[in-house]
């Protein structure tokens, strides 16, 4: 860091420290001006406050460079994710929070312009508050994008959760009515719940209905290959059931080979078949049951 | 070479079935002495059926998949039938998404079911309350 921008680093600290409410006032007033945010005069005073005493702190503590003032500095930093995420929750999109916090620019600018400076020195002082501020709206928006990505990541992995019970049909028959497309991520999820559910009930025929899945493209079919694949590395035999007209046509017209597969029109049909084939091999199975 | 030291893997004999098990994971030289006992007690006790349990096995690679698979080659050719029986399913799992899916290699869910598709019977069980504990007594 040289000279002059220490000095000016300190001239900002200064200017932050003394007219540390003349900045927060003309900040609320700015805000309220630009941004259509729903908050409170009182609570946004406070914010302002606040962030203002740490700009001040963390200008002043001249260890970091100015590269990543924001990023060195905790509690700097989680004051901007916390001011981000709060005015996520008020409703206000990320483009009034970056702004509003882009408007603390002014309002520092006009504060240290009262103090009379040096032309010389206004332009260095108004690039720094540019890094500063720049960093700080930046932070503010991938915080408020991190959090929607969590909000995402949260409700995918519930629809999860949700969409893929294991069902047990009869005696050593289980079956998985599937819904939505098979991707990679919840096949893995079908396949773990669909063995683990083999070994506990002891299952000799899995039955996977995909009456609810909308479309068969080679990469579902491939998921499905998998799981069948799967079931019978355990030592059991899988059917697929639920396959629609319209379906089988599609799987006949891309080609996909399901030959080694078991399929059939619908779950009742595969019940029986399971059943049939269970019966087949039990030592109880005498004459063939009338029906 | 010079570890001429039979498998530490028991193979028993039940009736026409070989029973036995795989505990470690196997390396080269382990697998093909394996192969070896097997074979020849297959041979020698003329059996009809081989059940090797992997229930304990927590890992399979290409290399036990291969194994596995050239075993049950083996025994067909010596006349006896392999089943696989107790794959756990984290294993089943990583096999199917590798595409390994031990063609022509015969499964059960485990011990018990791999013995009943050999031709094992359950022996009748004794009627369950009463008089139970007489039988077990």
């Amino acid at each position: 860091m040289n000279a002059s921008e220490a000095a000016v680093r300190d001239r900002l600290t200064r200017a932050l420290r003394e007219r540390g409410d003349e900045i927060a006032d003309r900040w609320v007033q700015l805000q309220r001006e630009r941004a259509a945010i729903d908050i409170g005069e009182g609570e946004l005073r406070e914010e302002a406050d606040s962030l203002i005493v740490l700009l001040g702190g963390a200008l002043n503590n001249s260890e970091h460079g100015m590269e990543s003032v924001v990023d060195a500095h905790h509690d700097l930093r989680d004051a901007v994710m916390e001011l981000s995420l709060r005015r996520e929750r008020s409703g206000a999109n990320p483009t009034a929070t970056s702004l509003a916090i882009l408007a603390l620019k002014d309002a520092v600018l006009e504060a240290v312009q009262r103090d009379n400076l040096d032309p010389r020195e206004m332009f260095p002082a108004a690039l720094m508050i540019n890094r500063l501020l720049d960093e700080a709206a930046a932070l503010s928006f991938s915080a408020y994008v991190e959090r929607r990505e969590e909000i995402i990541q949260r409700q995918s992995r519930q629809l999860l959760e949700m969409s893929t019970p294991v069902v047990h049909l009869w005696r050593q028959i289980l079956a998985v009515p599937l819904i939505g497309t098979l991707d990679t991520a919840r096949t893995q999820v079908v396949m773990e719940n669909l063995l683990q559910s083999i070994q506990t009930h002891e299952a000799r025929v899995a039955i996977i209905d995909i009456t609810g899945v909308p479309t068969v493209d080679t990469a579902v079919a491939q998921h499905l290959m998998q799981t069948v694949n799967a079931v019978r590395l355990m030592g059991a035999d899988c059917f697929i059931s639920g396959v629609r007209p319209s379906i089988a046509q599609t799987i006949a017209q891309l080609g996909i080979d399901l030959s080694t597969i078991l399929t059939r029109a619908t779950l009742a049909d595969a019940l029986a078949a399971a059943v049939e084939m269970t019966g087949q091999e039990s030592p109880t199975a005498g004459a063939p049951t009338n029906r | 070479m010079t570890d001429s030291r039979p498998m530490d893997v028991p193979i028993i004999r039940l009736g026409d079935v070989l029973v036995t098990g795989l505990i470690n994971e196997l390396d080269d030289k382990a697998a093909t002495a394996f192969a070896e006992e097997l074979t020849e007690r297959i041979a020698a006790e003329r059996a009809k059926g081989v059940l090797i349990d992997i229930s304990r096995l927590e890992i399979i690679d290409s290399f036990v998949a291969r194994t596995l698979t050239e075993l049950s080659t083996m025994a067909r050719l010596l006349g006896a039938r392999v089943i696989v029986a107790g794959m756990r399913p984290p294993v089943a799992i990583t096999l199917a998404e590798l595409g390994l899916q031990l063609a022509g290699v015969e499964t059960a869910l485990n011990a018990e079911q791999g013995m009943v598709a050999l031709g094992w019977r359950h022996a009748p069980r004794p009627p369950e309350g009463g008089n139970r504990r007489e039988t077990l007594g």
